[in-house]
């Protein structure tokens, strides 16, 4: 609401401190990762401006130490992995739950929404004394498992909103047309609906890689991930390549970011919703 | 469609209409569940199975049963009023050597030691002890290794370890305990810790959820009013922060606030303090960086929904004659409601179970709930003690949750 001619100075006063204050906020939101990225290329391990010079070398570090490069590589295999279970697992069940035959839909989606709301710390205790019970503590695929039933739910999410709008005519005219349902389901459904999977993923993908509270529970340092390295980087003594580490992590969150409002206009593109 | 077939109930390929529709209907709603399945499977045996044994874990010790079953048996006879009889005495000598023998001396006085603290030592020397004892009598022979043994107290506590369900954990979580005399008490005054937990993290949950709303609501009525093209590039100011992982915005906020980081040297070098602040490992540290986490999410759902309302209707208000104030009270605050209720009560509930801000920028007195249960899991090997902590925030936390669905709406949950 912009300001009229109308108004009264009180309001006039008003509006400007609205602005001001909307201002403020919206710099205590930036302003930590601004600050902070910069400093990551401080030749000096401090965290002061002005800075005493520029250099690379904690990235050199970041990139070239195998502390670093191990928990890099740990963090993308079990991301990588949990996109796929997730991925898979969760647009079939958006498939289903879109379905207007379907039962009980607000109860199962409660259920299958359910390990995004319940508190972290609760689902790694959980499943650390039911990996201890089954013997799948510190391995590989207790990470894996665990990070799935954290990233499932966003891809349901992001599924079933594509599904919203989507026109179900357009898989019975595919079907009248001839097309049995695995085809119409390929050659229809699936390029519809593809924008939705890939962000879904992405933010499965996100979402295992920047988890760090059932890593710490159920992973050995065989496992470690990088958010792992970097909690107990932060817990001992905050060194400049974690500022490093968080700057690279940052840069890849804006690149999915990004690729997510891409695909979300695409997509809306496709249904032919045009929003203003 | 279905309804009209109903009427004409004609049939069909010999067989009624009704009854084809309805074995339609039904392979249609197999057909969902068969694709929902995988996941809800998945789901259940990897993620409500663990919480629901966590959740048993609360309630539930065998310790002694399975470690002491000889005592446990024999005690059963026992009507609880003076010391036990020389049976139960030779059955515990039998459990205590055998247990020393098997090594497993060390998780019965662990699981004394939780009620009564400072008997651990105690029993394991006693089991030491008592696997070198001649035969018979008893009794005497234990009390005079152990002074514990001619406690009644400690025998009203292995009585109790007779049932494997004990009430001791959750107990113990809202600082009771049992007396003597199986009686519930309150625990003595050392003991009281976490009522003092609960009050806190509850404390600073609403702190924090009134914060963002004080701080969020004017930005979102300001991103919502302002036309698309310039609210598209302010929202990247709010979408990028809560899209940046949890871990790296504690990250920026440590090395905002240490001692001699970014803040405390600004405000020096601007002469408006003489000496860095205090403002990490304490209070301030820990509501600054959980109210930037959270503002996101408070924010946007209250955003979406004051897009949806027309500012005709305040136009209409201020045409009628009501003043700025009154008519953004009367007509525009209550619109907004369901959106300030969908994003409170979603930092609410994710605040409670907050567990890595706190961990990292608070001090020792602003650890929340979810730091005690991450500690009894993890350093004191206290699994019903953990258990019973993290019952008690799941409860909470599944009923916030609840009143959620009920309120906005599951359907309802976005990610910006």
């Amino acid at each position: 609401m912009a300001a009229s001619v109308y108004t009264s100075p009180l309001e006039k006063g008003w509006y400007y401190l609205h602005r001001l204050l909307c201002g403020a906020v919206l710099l205590f939101l930036i302003a930590p990762i601004l600050v902070v990225v910069p400093l990551s290329f401080n030749s000096v391990p401090f965290f002061t401006y002005p800075m005493a010079g520029l250099s690379l070398r904690w990235y050199e570090e970041f990139f070239l130490t195998d502390r670093w490069q191990g928990a890099l590589h740990n963090s993308i295999f079990v991301a990588v992995c949990v996109t796929v279970l997730s991925t898979v697992l969760g647009t079939l069940a958006a498939l289903g739950l879109s379905r207007p035959s379907f039962p009980w839909r607000t109860a199962v989606m409660s259920v299958l929404i359910s390990p995004i709301i319940v508190p972290v710390v609760i689902t790694a205790v959980g499943v650390y004394f039911f990996y201890a019970d089954v013997g799948l503590l510190n391995t590989f695929a207790a990470l894996i498992l665990a990070h799935t039933t954290l990233a499932t739910p966003f891809v349901i999410i992001t599924v079933t909103a594509t599904l919203a709008g989507f026109d179900h005519s357009l898989t019975r005219a595919a079907a009248g047309l001839g097309a049995p349902p695995v085809t119409a389901f390929f050659k229809v459904t699936l390029p519809l609906i593809l924008p939705g999977m890939i962000s879904g993923a992405l933010f499965a993908f996100l979402t295992s890689f920047d988890e760090v509270v059932v890593a710490l529970f159920v992973a050995s340092p065989e496992q470690r991930t990088l958010p792992r390295v970097m909690f107990s980087g932060i817990r001992e003594e905050i060194s400049p390549t974690i500022i490093a580490a968080a700057t690279v992590l940052i840069l890849f969150s804006i690149a999915v970011l990004i690729t997510v409002e891409l695909l979300r206009r695409r997509s809306e593109r496709l249904r032919g919703i045009r929003d203003l | 469609m279905s309804t009209t077939a109903i009427q004409i109930g004609s049939t069909f390929e010999g067989m009624p209409l009704r009854l084809k529709l309805k074995r339609i209907e039904r392979r249609q709603k197999f057909k969902a569940l068969i694709l929902v399945l995988p996941l809800l499977l998945f789901i259940l045996v990897a993620f409500v199975l663990p919480i629901g044994r966590m959740l048993f874990n609360a309630i539930h010790d065998d310790t002694l049963l399975t470690l002491a079953p000889h005592t446990m048996t024999a005690l059963r006879g026992w009507d609880g009023k003076d010391l036990p009889g020389e049976a139960v005495y030779a059955a515990l000598a039998g459990d205590l050597k055998k247990s020393w023998a098997q090594k497993t001396a060390a998780s019965i006085g662990k699981r004394i030691n939780y009620e009564l603290p400072g008997s651990l030592s105690e029993v394991i020397s006693s089991a030491r002890k008592a696997s070198v004892l001649p035969a018979g009598p008893y009794k005497e022979a234990l009390i005079k290794i152990s002074p514990l043994w001619g406690r009644h107290d400690v025998w009203s506590l292995l009585k109790r370890g007779t049932s494997a369900y004990t009430g001791y954990y959750l107990l113990r979580s809202v600082d009771y305990e049992y007396g003597p005399d199986s009686q519930i008490v309150a625990s003595p005054p050392e003991n009281r810790i976490f009522r003092d937990v609960f009050l806190r993290t509850l404390g600073i949950s609403i702190g924090v959820t009134a914060i963002t709303l004080l701080l969020g609501f004017p930005v979102a009525y300001l991103l919502a009013t302002l036309p698309r093209k310039s609210s598209n590039l302010l929202m990247i100011l709010v979408v990028l922060p809560f899209w940046t992982s949890v871990l790296i915005r504690t990250t920026a906020w440590v090395v905002l606030l240490q001692q001699h980081g970014v803040v405390n040297d600004t405000l020096m070098a601007l002469h408006v303090i003489s000496q860095p602040a205090e403002l990490i490992y304490n209070r301030i540290g820990t509501i600054v960086a959980m109210t930037h986490i959270q503002l996101p999410i408070t924010l946007l759902p209250i955003y979406s929904v004051m897009r949806t309302i027309s500012p005709s209707y305040v136009r209409a208000a201020r045409s009628l004659g009501a003043g700025p104030f009154y008519a953004f009270w009367k007509v525009y605050w209550p619109l907004t409601l369901p959106g300030i209720a969908a994003g409170c009560l979603m930092t609410f509930i994710l605040c409670l179970g907050y567990y890595i801000t706190p961990a990292l920028v608070g001090g020792p007195a602003d650890q929340m709930i979810s730091s005690f249960v991450a500690h009894y899991t993890n350093e004191e090997l206290n699994w019903g003690m953990a258990s019973a902590l993290g019952a008690i925030l799941l409860t909470v936390t599944l009923l916030l949750y609840y009143s959620f669905s009920k309120l906005v709406g599951v359907d309802r949950v976005k990610m910006g």
